[in-house]
């Protein structure tokens, strides 16, 4: 099923930057917004030590930790080589002006179980 | 590459470059580097020769030679010879600066010069006790560079990441890597805090011997470009190059949107060149210097109010208290810059947190001037020779909002005491019966580096002038993330005394050039406690599921 979730208005999120989305009863998802107006969200939590994602620098369409700089790519989830680790990753997509994000469905844990 | 025939590239031993047969694999991976660029089309790489060393190998003789090592005109020559000890040294240097040596018999220190002769920075500190290798310059630190040997592979080299000997050796073999570089992309030693590099350098060299390739002397500030940070700094001076797209497109940057290394450089070098005109861009900071906090473990911050030259009042500590009670903050923590560190704070209250404290930033997170640590001084002090807190105070309100290349701690102390460790910050100042002494390019971090002395001074005016002025250079001249020591290793202790001591009148337009760049320059706590920027602080709460 799936469970999508209205989050903001694109122009809420800084470009080359993220808004902290929480959810009642889950871990917080961390929703970026590129240089080129592209929109990802993933959860906000590093596959290194945990540390929050939505703080680091956004370039291209990676993120560095701002915990110990580990680089993720927004749209797979994943640790750029060497490091190793995924995060989960939800669809979004902008409808009448706003983000919506899909909290059901987690290709990031097929990927993972891919892996 | 191309030779005289065009139709035919060559590389390696066969080549004779502008003069010089290299018989090595290193510069034969350099020129095939750039020869692969060519017929690509790429066009960006150039040979420009190779400085090499080799080490060898004779049955039961060690023999390590680097650069120039025969010397001549121009040239001075340092040697150490035993004949019956079998030890044999010679150092060539030109300019005080180290282009050559032979080493015969022990050539432990051979990474230590060649780092040296590829640095090419100058010797003229350590010139007496250069010939006895680094062990023997008083290296307070991590007695690094010539342990690699006797280590054992379990044994732990870059204590940032946790990488053991045996993990870098079995990289280097197994995939076959030649460069710093690569060894930190692959295992990451030496890749956080630097402070291992001349240890790792030296397992490469001995594990890939002769094919180990030298960190590049000309060093690219990232993988972005090719331009190092000199010139980029250059370019933005000259071209007048007001934002991070117009530099990256001016100077042919070659991603997009540069990296998180090269973005806060590049936000950093237009605004200490153009104050006033550069605009700040808040996303190529890293998070500290954006939402004005330090990042902690558990993504929680930590809250540092300035208190000027580390005196503070009743009234402030009681809305200290009073903060910690209503936002429940777990730790409050007395730091080595003589401040209250509030740790733990969620970064949404932030904001209602500097609201109540009502005191200024105390810049703990940001690449700025942090702390002026003072002792106690002539006011209270039976030793006291000068009121080393209104220094510290004056210091610190004249200079506080000022970013710098990296953290600025400055001390200073009312008597040769030096309660206030003068000996060990970027700037020191230390009280005497006539007036103060300066001192420059202390370091207490990673490796403790005493700071060097730069002037005697009689009044607090010229105090004021001069660390302003000494800090300016480094603002304008000092690499990214390069401290004062490494700026003044660099530059020279020489030529800051001609700018700042010397120059009366260029100290002076460097002085001025700090006041204007400080000039209504804001105090983030309050703009943020009054609701600029608000958005970062607050988290978005997930509404109700849409039903689909
Ligand atoms: S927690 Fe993200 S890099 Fe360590």
């Amino acid at each position: 099923m799936e469970r999508w979730i209205r989050v903001c208005r694109p122009e809420d999120i800084p470009r080359q930057g993220a808004r902290v989305v929480q959810i009642s009863g889950g871990a917080d998802v961390a929703v970026f917004r590129t240089a080129s107006d592209r929109i990802f969200a993933i959860t906000d939590r590093c596959p290194h030590k945990g540390g929050p994602l939505s703080q680091g620098i956004v370039f291209g369409e990676r993120v560095a930790c701002p915990l110990h700089n580990w680089s993720v790519e927004l749209d797979s989830g994943c640790a750029s080589a060497p490091d190793e680790g995924c995060v989960r990753t939800f669809p979004v997509k902008v409808e009448a002006g706003e983000v919506m994000v899909d909290l059901a469905r987690a290709p990031g844990t097929v990927r993972d179980a891919l892996r | 590459m191309q030779s005289f025939d065009p139709r035919i590239y060559a590389v390696g031993e066969c080549v004779n470059h502008r003069g010089v047969a290299y018989g090595l694999v290193a510069p034969l991976f350099e020129m095939a580097k750039v020869c692969a660029n060519h017929l690509a089309h790429y066009g960006i790489g150039r040979y420009t020769g190779s400085v090499t060393s080799t080490k060898l190998k004779v049955t039961g003789i060690d023999l390590f030679s680097a650069g120039d090592f025969t010397g001549g005109e121009g040239t001075e020559e340092i040697t150490l010879s035993d004949p019956v000890g079998g030890v044999y040294r010679k150092l060539v240097l030109r300019d005080d600066r180290l282009i050559g040596g032979v080493l015969y018999g022990d050539t432990v220190d051979g990474a230590y010069y060649y780092k040296l002769l590829r640095e090419g920075r100058s010797v003229a500190e350590i010139r007496d006790r250069l010939m006895f290798g680094e062990a023997n310059l008083g290296d307070a630190g991590h007695l690094g560079r010539n342990k690699a040997a006797s280590m054992t592979d379990d044994m732990e080299v870059c204590g940032c990441n946790g990488v053991c000997k045996g993990t870098i050796v079995r990289a280097i073999k197994d995939h076959g890597l030649f460069t710093l570089d690569e060894v930190r992309k692959t295992t990451k030693a030496s890749s956080s805090c630097g402070s291992c590099t001349g240890l790792v350098e030296q397992i490469l060299m001995a594990a890939a011997g002769a094919d180990y390739s030298p960190a590049p002397q000309r060093k690219a500030m990232c993988g972005c470009t090719d331009h190092t940070h000199a010139e980029v700094r250059r370019a933005v001076r000259e071209h007048h190059l007001l934002s991070i797209a117009d530099a990256m497109r001016f100077l042919e940057w070659r991603t997009p949107t540069g990296c998180a290394s090269c973005r806060p450089a590049l936000n950093y070098y237009l605004l200490s060149t153009w104050p006033h005109e550069a605009k700040d861009d808040p996303q190529s900071r890293f998070i500290n210097e954006r939402a004005h906090a330090n990042i902690q473990r558990n993504g929680s911050f930590s809250v540092i109010p300035r208190m000027w030259g580390g005196a503070t009042s009743a009234g402030e500590l009681r809305r200290i208290a009073d903060v910690v009670d209503k936002y429940r903050i777990p730790t409050v923590k007395v730091t080595g810059g003589q401040r209250l560190d509030l740790l733990g704070v969620k970064k949404e209250d932030l904001p209602g947190v500097w609201r109540d404290l009502g005191m200024p930033s105390g810049h703990a997170y940001a690449k700025a001037l942090r702390t002026v640590k003072t002792c106690v001084g002539s006011e209270w002090c039976r030793f006291g020779v000068q009121d080393s807190t209104r220094m510290g105070q004056q210091l610190e309100r004249a200079l506080w909002r000022m970013y710098a290349p990296h953290k600025v701690k400055l001390a200073v102390s009312g008597c040769p005491r030096n309660c206030a460790e003068s000996g060990i910050k970027d700037v020191g100042v230390i009280g005497v019966e006539s007036g103060w002494e300066i001192y420059v390019a202390g370091n207490g971090g990673i490796k403790t580096e005493v700071a060097q002395f730069l002037v005697k001074l009689k009044t607090g005016a010229e105090v004021l002038e001069h660390a302003g002025a000494f800090l300016q250079l480094y603002r304008e001249e000092g690499w990214y993330l390069e401290r004062t020591v490494h700026f003044v290793r660099r530059v020279g202790l020489d030529y800051v005394k001609r700018r700042v001591v010397e120059d009366a009148t260029g100290r002076c337009a460097l002085h001025e050039r700090l006041l204007f760049a400080l000039d209504g320059e804001p105090d983030p706590w309050a703009e943020r406690a009054a609701g600029a920027d608000h958005a970062q602080f607050e988290p978005i709460i997930a509404a109700e599921p849409v039903a689909v």
